[in-house]
């Protein structure tokens, strides 16, 4: 029964934890930053980018690891990658190719907005990397556009 | 959220057979612009926020989270790259009426997947009706596995945007009403079918992308069937299916076939698919979908 209950709460971390998509069950600072994130999202939509429905969101605690997410882009269309945080925060958001080099160009920040921009030089598996530098614990949510 | 749907860590294993390649130069960007409510954008870039990285390892590669609502592309984003290297005849892809009088769940959810890739080429070709028709059997089949309810709404606002030619914001109602039903099928904890709908309305784009890249060949072209990990990643998501779904003789012998696909879409990244691997993929992907309209 211990082993149980142990075993219990270390998913119920977990689950707590781990990033989430496209969830129903948004916490209310995944919420907001998906405001922040919809809100740059909102401006590349005005010049013909299609925001996909789904996003990407989790915790971020200072100077851990990038959290990478695995995405497929193709050659010949154009990508940003929105981010919102609920709080300014130091994030670092880039794209790396299967080759494991940086792809991403046009980093911009304001605050609790980022985005980047990728336009595939190839077709296959990107990887988008998100860190906090440094600060306080931070929720993140991200959304992807294309056109 | 069920924790199936957590993202999960998935090997990398297109990368021991992709040789690294330099990548040119990215192809020009279109200037950031200004968030609504913030101050204007930089006209050039502004620095990083913080130290960047210049690259990642394999390690890094390998344990990369992945997830359906972000790994696998949209019909739309294959069909747009597509649209930019040739002049696609969209109508000549719509194909007949589908057999919306299925009974097994894991066939309709991937007739449902299929027909939202149908949904996106319509909606390509600027075809109302076309659309309307889709929209009419995308509901039938969503009736059919008893999330009638949250497609109708959706499809309403389908036939609406198709009468008033309001081509955008179909394609993101198309995605919208994808994410609807299988939110749908989360909340009835029949998650398995998410997957269904995702791997039925890929192949159906494979058949669709593969048949358009015949008719407009070109390296250019060619180079858009080369989705590696793509084809790993539903494989591998097949191979987590319930026991009972996972024998189901239609799941099995699409999984067969993958593996097939996955060889022809797994070519080096400075390599193109010749038109003779465009077509086997084609015939393969055809066979795939005549299968999940007819088997039962």
């Amino acid at each position: 029964m211990k082993i149980f209950s142990v075993a219990l709460l270390c998913v119920s971390v977990l689950a707590l934890a781990a990033p989430r998509v496209s969830g129903i069950d948004d916490s209310d600072a995944e919420t907001n930053a998906r405001i922040s994130a919809l809100d740059v999202a909102g401006a590349f939509s005005n010049e013909g980018f299609k925001i996909r429905d789904g996003h990407w969101a989790g915790p971020l605690k200072p100077k851990e690891k990038a959290q990478l997410m695995t995405v497929n882009l193709y050659a010949g269309n154009q990508y940003y990658f929105v981010l919102g945080t609920e709080q300014d925060a130091h994030i670092v958001l880039a794209v790396y190719d299967e080759t494991g080099k940086k792809v991403s160009t046009d980093t911009w920040s304001d605050g609790n907005k980022f985005a980047t921009s990728v336009a595939p030089a190839a077709s296959g598996p990107h990887y988008i990397s998100v860190r906090l530098a440094d600060g306080e614990p931070a929720t993140f949510c991200l959304l992807y556009t294309y056109k | 959220m069920s924790f199936d749907r957590r993202v999960s860590a998935l090997a990398a294993l297109c990368w021991a057979c992709t040789p690294l390649i330099a990548a040119g130069p990215p192809a020009a960007t279109t200037p950031l612009p200004p968030a609504p409510g913030a101050p204007a954008a930089p006209t050039t870039p502004a620095p990083p926020a913080a130290p960047d990285v210049p690259g990642i390892s394999k390690a890094d590669i390998a344990a990369a989270l992945t997830s359906d609502s972000m790994t696998v592309p949209l019909p739309g984003e294959l069909l747009a790259a597509l649209s930019k290297q040739c002049k696609p005849n969209w109508s000549a892809e719509f194909r007949g009426p589908v057999n919306t009088a299925l009974t097994s769940r894991a066939q309709i959810a991937l007739n449902l997947g299929a027909l939202i890739a149908d949904g996106y080429v319509a909606v390509e070709a600027q075809d109302s009706q076309q659309v309307k028709n889709i929209g009419r059997d995308i509901l039938a089949l969503g009736k059919a596995l008893g999330i009638g309810n949250e497609v109708i709404a959706r499809g309403s606002s389908i036939a609406q945007f198709a009468e008033n030619n309001e081509w955008n914001a179909l394609k993101e109602e198309l995605e919208a009403t994808q994410n609807e039903v299988k939110n749908a099928m989360e909340k009835i904890r029949d998650e398995d079918l998410v997957i269904m709908i995702s791997l039925g309305g890929w192949i159906r784009g494979m058949e669709i992308v593969t048949d358009i890249i015949l008719r407009n060949f070109s390296d250019a072209t060619a180079s858009l069937v080369r989705q590696p990990q793509l084809a790993s990643y539903l494989r591998g998501k097949i191979a987590h299916l319930s026991p009972k779904l996972r024998e189901d003789p239609l799941i099995v012998s699409l999984d067969r076939q993958l593996v097939d696909v996955e060889k022809l879409v797994s070519f080096p990244l400075d390599a193109t698919a010749s038109r003779e691997e465009v077509q086997k993929l084609k015939d393969a992907v055809t066979a795939m979908v005549k299968e999940m309209t007819t088997k039962n």
